[in-house]
C-alpha cells in the first residue's frame, strides 16, 4: 500500500515535471518568426518514417549506425515493459501482465532481454568511440565541458537502466530457482540470474535485490525523463516533429523574403506615390537574423533536435580544411542562446534584453562568411536540421542592416548594381565571346 | 564554321520564336576560360540545329552571388529586371551553362512571378543524344582515358541532378572513376556562397586545393565539370599540385563538343 503510494507520487510528479520542461521549450520555439511548414502532409508522414523512425540518413555510416539502431530499438520496446511496470507499480502487482500473456510474455521478456544486451554493447562501444578512440567528430573543441560530459552522462545512465533490467530479472530469476526449482524462462536472465545472484540462498535478499531492480530501473527511467529537455539527448523526441517539419523545397532553394519584395515592387513601380503613408504603422521587422527571436520556429526546432553528432561539421568542406565554422557549433550556440532568452523573457517579461545576441557574443562574423552553402551539412544531418539557412539569416542582417562583409563583397554587389554581372564588365559586352576565336 | 548566336531581339524582329533560350551567365560572357565552355555548348545547339537565342545585351546578373552574400535587395532587384525582360519575350524553356543561374532560375524566380522551365545544359545535351539528334559514333577522342566527375554542388545537393552528366561521361566511351566523395557526399571546389569573390577565411588549406588532391587520387586524366565556377577551382587546383601536364580541366560540353569533332 505505502508502495504504491510512494509509486503513484514519483510517477505523476516525474511526468508532471517533464511536461512543464517541455511546455517551456514550446514556448521557446514560438519565439522565432512565422514560417509555412503546412500542407503536403503525406510526404510529411512519409519523410518522418523514414528519416526519424527508419533512421534511413544514419546508414550512410553503418558501423555507427548499426550501433544507434540496437540502442534505439532497445529503448522503444523496453518501453512495452515501463507499461508493466506501470501497471504493477500502482495496483502492487508482481509481473502483471505474465499470467494472461503466457508463452507470449516469456517471448516479450526475452526479447527485451536480447536488446537491453545490445544496447549495452553499443552504448559500450559509444563510450569507447567518444573517450578511448577518441573520433575526431566527437572530440571537437565546441564539445569541450558540458557538452562532453552531457554525452557520457546519457550513456552511463543508460548502462545503469540495463544494469537494473538484469537486477529485477535476475533476481527474480534466483528467487524462483530457491524457491521452487523453476525458471522464469527469460532467455537472458535464466543465465545471468544463477550466474550473479546463484550464491544468495536467502529468500529476504533475492526479494530484496529484485525490489532495488525494480525501483531502480523506474527511478532512472524517471531521472532519463527529466534530464532530456535540459540535454542533447532530446532528439530522440524531436527527432519526430522536426523530420515532419522538413524542407521540402530543392536544398539550392533560398527563402524569398517578402518584405524586400514589396519595397522592390514599390521601387520599381513608376505609379507609385513616394509620399504615401505606409500601409501599417507597426515597427518593420528586421532584415535577417541578429538574435534567436529573428530566427524561423523551424530553425529553433532544429536546435532542440540536434543531437551534436557532427556529422554536419565533419562534412563541412570550411571546416575541414581548418576555417572557423562549424555548423555543429551554430546549432548548440543557437539552442544556448534560446534557452538564455526564454529564461529571461519567463523572468524579466516580453521587453527582456540582456544586451548580448547570438551573432557576435555566440557566433562570430568569421563563422558565418567562411560557409561556401554547398549544403553537405544539411544533406548529412540524420534528422533533417538546416544550419545554413540560419548562416543565411545571419548574413542578411550583416549585410543589409549593417553593411558589414569582406571588402571584396562590396565591390562584388556594386558591379552586379551597376553593370549586372559581379565584374567590371560592360553589359554591352556580354555578347563579345560570340565574335571572339 | 562561324558560331551562329541569334539574340532574342533579332528572332523577335523576324517574327521567330526560338524553342529555347540559351542563359549564358555572366561567367560564361565574361570570363576567358568560361567562354569556351559557352562556345562548345553553341557548337553542340548549332550542330543539332536547335533553334535557340540568347538574350545577349540585355541579360544581367540572376541575382545569385548577391542572395548568397545575404543582400536580397540586389538579387530581388536583378531578379524584377530579368523577369520582365524573359516575360517580355514570353520566354518558356531555358537552358543555363552554370548551375548557380540553373538554380536561381529554376527555384527563386518563380515566387517573384517568373516561372519557367529550367534545364542545365548537361540535361539537354542528354536529351540530345537520347533523341539520336547527337551522335558521338566515331569519335574515339576520349575512349578509355579514365575522367572523374566533380559534383557542382547547385547541381547535385542543391537539385538533385547527379545522372545526367555521368551518363554523358559513359557516352565518350570513357572510364568513369568516382572520387571518395561523389553525388550526395560530393565536396565542394570551395566557390560557392559568393566565396568566388572573396579571400577564404583563415584556414590549414584551400578548399580546392582539397579537392583537386581527391581528383588526383583516382588517377583520372580529365576532371570533368559542369560549372564555371567549379571549374576555375579546379583548374587552380591543379596547378597548385603541379598536375597540369597530366591532368586536364574541362566541362562536359567540351568533352562532348570535342568526341563529336564540332
Amino acid at each position: 500500500m505505502v508502495a504504491s503510494v510512494i509509486f503513484t507520487l514519483l510517477f505523476f510528479g516525474g511526468f508532471g515535471f517533464f511536461f512543464m520542461q517541455i511546455l517551456k521549450i514550446r514556448s521557446n520555439i514560438l519565439l522565432g518568426r512565422d514560417l509555412d511548414r503546412s500542407g503536403d502532409a503525406s510526404t510529411r508522414w512519409k519523410t518522418m518514417l523514414l528519416v526519424a523512425l527508419g533512421q534511413k540518413k544514419m546508414f550512410t555510416r553503418p558501423i555507427p549506425a548499426l550501433l544507434h539502431l540496437a540502442l534505439y530499438v532497445a529503448f522503444i520496446i523496453t518501453q512495452i515493459e515501463l507499461i508493466e511496470i506501470i501497471v504493477d507499480g500502482i495496483s502492487g502487482n508482481h509481473r502483471f501482465f505474465a499470467p494472461a500473456l503466457g508463452s507470449f510474455y516469456t517471448f516479450m521478456i526475452s526479447f527485451i532481454e536480447v536488446l537491453s544486451v545490445l544496447a549495452l554493447i553499443g552504448t559500450i562501444a559509444f563510450l569507447a568511440r567518444r573517450n578511448l578512440l577518441k573520433l575526431p567528430r566527437l572530440t571537437m573543441k565546441e564539445l569541450t565541458g558540458w557538452p562532453k560530459k552531457d554525452a557520457n552522462l546519457i550513456l552511463i545512465m543508460e548502462v545503469i537502466l540495463v544494469s537494473f533490467i538484469f537486477t529485477m530479472n535476475g533476481a527474480d530469476e534466483a528467487l524462483l530457482n530457491l524457491k521452487s526449482n523453476q525458471s522464469n524462462g527469460f532467455l537472458i536472465s535464466q543465465y545471468v540470474g544463477p550466474l550473479f545472484f546463484g550464491g544468495i540462498k536467502n529468500h529476504e535478499t533475492l526479494h530484496a535485490l529484485e525490489q532495488i531492480g525494480w525501483w531502480g530501473h523506474f527511478t532512472m527511467v524517471l531521472v532519463f525523463l527529466n534530464y532530456l529537455p535540459f540535454s542533447k539527448h532530446l532528439h530522440i523526441l524531436f527527432a519526430f516533429p522536426n523530420t515532419y517539419y522538413s524542407n521540402l523545397n530543392p536544398k539550392g532553394q533560398f527563402t524569398n523574403m517578402e518584405a524586400v519584395t514589396a519595397e522592390v515592387k514599390l521601387m520599381m513601380d513608376p505609379t507609385a506615390d513616394p509620399y504615401a503613408q505606409p500601409v501599417s504603422d507597426a515597427t518593420p521587422q528586421r532584415f535577417g537574423a541578429k538574435d534567436v527571436t529573428d530566427l524561423t520556429w523551424k530553425n529553433l526546432m532544429d536546435a532542440y533536435s540536434c543531437t551534436e553528432c557532427g556529422r554536419c561539421t565533419s562534412s563541412c568542406p570550411a571546416n575541414t580544411t581548418g576555417k572557423l565554422l562549424s555548423p555543429r557549433k551554430i546549432m548548440m550556440d543557437t539552442r544556448d542562446r534560446l534557452t538564455e532568452v526564454g529564461n529571461g523573457i519567463r523572468k524579466n517579461g516580453k521587453d527582456f534584453s540582456d544586451g548580448k545576441s547570438l551573432l557576435g557574443d555566440y557566433i562570430s562574423e568569421e563563422e558565418i562568411w567562411a560557409c561556401t552553402s554547398c549544403n553537405a551539412c544539411v544533406q548529412e544531418c540524420p534528422v533533417n536540421i538546416d544550419p545554413l539557412s540560419i548562416i543565411v539569416d545571419l548574413r542578411r542582417y550583416l549585410v543589409m542592416e549593417e553593411s558589414k562583409m569582406p571588402t571584396e563583397l562590396t565591390g562584388m554587389l556594386t558591379n552586379i548594381e551597376n553593370n549586372g554581372a559581379p565584374w567590371q564588365f560592360s553589359q554591352n559586352d556580354r555578347l563579345n565571346w560570340a565574335n571572339e576565336d | 564554321m562561324a558560331l551562329q548566336v541569334p539574340t532574342m531581339a533579332e528572332l523577335m524582329a523576324k517574327g521567330e520564336t526560338p524553342d529555347i533560350l540559351f542563359w549564358v551567365g555572366c561567367s560564361g560572357s565574361f570570363d576567358d576560360r568560361a567562354k569556351k565552355i559557352t562556345k562548345a555548348i553553341v557548337k553542340i545547339l548549332n550542330h543539332c540545329n536547335v533553334k535557340f537565342a540568347v538574350l545577349g545585351a540585355e541579360e544581367s546578373c540572376t541575382g545569385d552571388p548577391a542572395k548568397r552574400a545575404g543582400n536580397e535587395f540586389t538579387f530581388q532587384m536583378q531578379a524584377m529586371m530579368n523577369i520582365q525582360v524573359l516575360n517580355g519575350y514570353e520566354v518558356k524553356r531555358i537552358v543555363t551553362g552554370c548551375p548557380h543561374c540553373f538554380n536561381t532560375l529554376k527555384n527563386e524566380y518563380p515566387e517573384l512571378g517568373g516561372t519557367y522551365e529550367v534545364i542545365h545544359h548537361t540535361q539537354l545535351i542528354q536529351d540530345l543524344i537520347n533523341t539520336g539528334k547527337l551522335q558521338l559514333e566515331g569519335g574515339s577522342t576520349y575512349k578509355g582515358k579514365k575522367i572523374t566527375f566533380h559534383d557542382p554542388c547547385y547541381l547535385g545537393r542543391a537539385n538533385d541532378v547527379y545522372e545526367a552528366p555521368r551518363s554523358l561521361i559513359e557516352k565518350l566511351d570513357a572510364e568513369l572513376v568516382e572520387m571518395k566523395r561523389c553525388k550526395t557526399n560530393g565536396l565542394c571546389c570551395g566557390a560557392g556562397g559568393a566565396q568566388m569573390f572573396k579571400e577564404a577565411e583563415k584556414g590549414n588549406k584551400e578548399i580546392n586545393v582539397e579537392r583537386t588532391e581527391e581528383a588526383v587520387e583516382t588517377s583520372a586524366e580529365i576532371i570533368a565539370t559542369g560549372c564555371p565556377f567549379c571549374n576555375t577551382m579546379m583548374t587552380d587546383g591543379v596547378k597548385t599540385v603541379e598536375k597540369e601536364t597530366s591532368v586536364k580541366v574541362l566541362d562536359i560540353a567540351e568533352l562532348i563538343a570535342n568526341a563529336a569533332e564540332l
